[in-house]
């Protein structure tokens, strides 16, 4: 037998004395504990209030105390549709605990004319909608498959495959460009999408996709990734291994991570991406670099595969309280700020869980008219057999 | 004076006319595909509607199956009406899970306050002499999807006005065309004609022995092997299907409440394909009228063959009259 190195071009002799030296390293760490340097950052953990060369922006009182207003109310509606799931009141709650800077930050960076495609967590970026958070919870006690009207909101489903959503913001972004929409410079009139999904998506097909036609067409589209460190049990590390804005230059759009715990830092780097987009100047990823608090969903166990230790290293990190040292310590709250809030958060957990109580269960017959926009003769005599069907109980016992 | 308004063409020529027509009627339709823009499409099909419309209304995509379906889900919500073209039937594939997760459900997700007026055209079944992945009969998968509409066109004056009749429809449509068909016969298209309605069944030859059910690219096999059989002194009624879901089962039970006996022909392999559906339906509905079973005559339940088998493969006249043999024997 023959050497098979030897009948190639280039003959046996080798490539030199080390590949790794030629090809670079292989592996990098997509995270670190502090975010690592690029971060972007304007309220750290303390509370301390930081310079950022590129993306600070001056915020009024009445602005941050709305920061910390929308995250207190957010969590609370968390905390409470978890407390519903726990009483058999929901099937199952996806939990956005830790994650209020990212999404407040995100959604109060929206303008009216922009559209948001969310994934099944993006409940605070629902409530910057203006979405009665009752609504919600429809598709978590199982009456429907969300009950909201897309365009009144500007606000689009909730979308449960993973990622999927991500090409249909992308999509929209170029009906936005076909339009007319997208950098006309007349501020009433530009507009951008939104598009929300996690680390554990930026595996998917579909994500990928939507990076390269959003940057083949320069399409108005924001990718706001709330990397969470955790996809289900799987760590970040799983997923990628250079840290996930940095993929985005291999697409050709610009990348930020941005504290997604800091909610001005958050609001400031979304709002600049959408004001790019909105000017015509395409995608942008923005990597919000927060934590999962709490499990994935209510049906998962978060201590079989990860370190209590990490969670109380990001509690320290937390979105609410950093803000709130940060007002107290300025002066800029009132006492009667704190406890108008803590009244008005209340009202919102007994609103939540009456009106929970109260949502009608849907109607068997219902599901048959809603199939299609002009519904067949074969599904309309299948309703009809099923009414019958369930008339000829009547009486019954 | 008349204007003369009928001209021939073959099934590309129709189907290119028909999306022509139905872009003049609403600036808010889009062609998207691979290699649709200045190509005019692999079977030119879009040929010339670039040039005439811009890029941004036939639209040159990325090569990703997925990622066209999705951001067209993404114009459709925005109010556009887009046509995506998979370039063969193999290739739905990675966009299988847009399809059947997002376009077939979004208008039952949104209890009806989004619609989903979108086509997907597919070329597909066999006989062109490709490589693997370009000969398949996919219809039973979409057909199965709750939320889709699928129709099969079988000729150019159908291809003219069910691609127009899909586009207006506010449902989303696979919209099948028989590739092998593209180029092959001419008819003359009368585009002044009013057209019938787009999910309905059609008897395109008339007999009283045996219904033969087929659509797509075993229309044409089974109107010869009716041509064969009538040689023969036996009188097969020929029914195009055109719409598989929803199915328009009354001209069939029809038909087979006359003749008692019906055969299924498609391409597609017989197990679990439309004709178990249409079979299981004819015995519900005319269980008494039957003088035999409901008989398929399809793929075989193999992966497509190698072109070179292809042939023997494919449903022909022969294995049509050999199941109608079997339908009157009994």
């Amino acid at each position: 037998m023959s050497d098979p190195a030897a009948t190639q071009p280039g003959g046996s002799a080798g490539f030199g004395p080390d590949l790794a030296e030629v090809f670079g390293p292989a592996r990098l760490q997509p995270s670190d504990e502090d975010g690592g340097p690029d971060l972007v950052q304007l309220l750290t953990p303390e509370g301390e209030r930081v310079r950022h060369p590129a993306f600070d922006i001056e915020f009024s009182e009445a602005e941050l105390r709305g920061f910390y207003r929308d995250m207190v109310l957010v969590r609370r509606l968390d905390i409470e549709a978890t407390a519903l799931q726990r009483h058999g009141e929901l099937g199952i709650w996806a939990q956005l605990l830790g994650q209020e800077a990212a999404q407040i930050g995100a959604g109060r960076a929206l303008r009216p004319h922009d559209f948001v495609f969310p994934t099944y967590r993006e409940h605070g970026v629902a409530w910057c909608r203006g979405l009665d958070p009752l609504k919600l919870l429809g598709l978590f006690r199982g009456v429907d498959h969300g009950n909201w009207d897309p365009a009144e909101y500007g606000f689009g489903l909730y979308t449960i495959v993973i990622g999927a959503q991500t090409l249909h913001a992308t999509g929209y972004a170029m009906g936005m460009q076909r339009d007319g929409v997208v950098g006309t410079g007349d501020p009433d009139r530009d507009a951008a999408v939104l598009a929300h999904f996690g680390d554990g998506a930026s595996s998917q097909g579909d994500v990928n996709e939507s990076f390269i036609f959003a940057a083949s067409y320069n399409a108005p589209v924001v990718f706001f990734c709330q990397n969470n460190q955790w996809a289900i049990s799987e760590p970040i590390e799983r997923q990628s291994r250079i840290p996930l804005y940095q993929r985005a230059l291999g697409f050709g759009f610009p990348g930020v991570r941005v504290d997604g715990n800091d909610v001005l830092a958050t609001y400031a780097v979304t709002r600049a991406a959408l004001q790019r987009a909105r000017d015509g100047q395409g995608p942008t990823f923005v990597e919000a670099y927060t934590y999962r608090m709490g499990a994935h969903t209510t049906t998962d166990d978060p201590t079989r595969y990860r370190l209590s230790a990490d969670v109380e290293h990001w509690k320290l990190k937390d979105p609410i309280a950093r803000l709130e040292v940060y007002l107290k310590r300025n002066g800029l709250a009132e006492e009667a700020f704190f406890s108008d809030l803590a009244a008005e958060a209340d009202e919102l957990g007994h609103t939540l869980r009456e009106g929970c109580k109260a949502m009608p269960d849907p109607q068997p017959l219902d599901i048959f008219d809603r199939v299609y926009a002009d519904t067949p003769e074969e599904l309309a005599a299948q309703r009809d057999g099923f009414a019958a069907y369930l008339a000829s109980f009547e009486g019954a016992h | 004076m008349t204007e003369r308004t009928v001209q021939k063409v073959t099934l590309a020529k129709g189907l290119n006319l028909g999306l022509r027509k139905a872009m003049e009627a609403d600036d808010k339709v889009l062609l998207m595909g691979e290699d649709v823009g200045k190509l005019g499409g692999v079977f030119r099909i879009t040929d010339g509607l670039q040039k005439d419309f811009g890029e941004d209304r036939v639209i040159d995509s990325p090569l990703a199956e997925s990622g066209i379906v999705g951001t067209a889900v993404g114009l459709a919500m925005r109010g556009y009406r887009p046509v995506v073209e998979i370039q063969f039937d193999g290739f739905v594939y990675p966009a299988y899970d847009q399809i059947v997760c997002q376009v077939a459900k979004i208008h039952f997700r949104s209890q009806g306050r989004v619609k989903m007026p979108m086509v997907i055209r597919i070329p597909f079944g066999g006989g062109i002499g490709a490589v693997e992945h370009h000969s398949e009969s996919p219809e039973a998968q979409f057909a199965h999807t709750p939320g889709l509409k699928v129709v099969a066109c079988s000729n150019p004056v159908d291809g003219y006005w069910m691609i127009q009749q899909a586009i207006a429809h506010d449902d989303p449509v696979i919209f099948l065309e028989p590739k092998r068909q593209y180029h092959a016969d001419k008819a003359d298209l009368d585009e002044a004609a009013t057209p019938g309605p787009l999910f309905a069944s059609r008897v395109v030859r008339q007999g009283s022995d045996a219904t033969v059910l087929a659509y797509g690219p075993t229309v044409k096999t089974c109107l010869r092997a009716a041509e064969a059989a009538a040689g023969e002194g036996r009188s097969l009624e020929v029914i195009d299907l055109r719409t598989l879901s929803p199915l328009d089962m009354a001209p069939v039970l029809d038909s087979v409440r006359r003749t008692g006996r019906a055969v299924v022909v498609h391409e597609a392999h017989a197990n679990l394909g439309m004709g178990a559906e249409l079979a299981a339906r004819i015995t519900e509905e005319c269980f008494y009228s039957l003088e035999a079973p409901v008989l398929r005559v399809g793929g075989f339940d193999t992966p497509y063959p190698a072109s070179r088998l292809e042939e023997e493969w494919l449903p022909d006249i022969d294995r049509v009259l050999d199941a109608v043999d079997r339908s009157l024997g009994f």
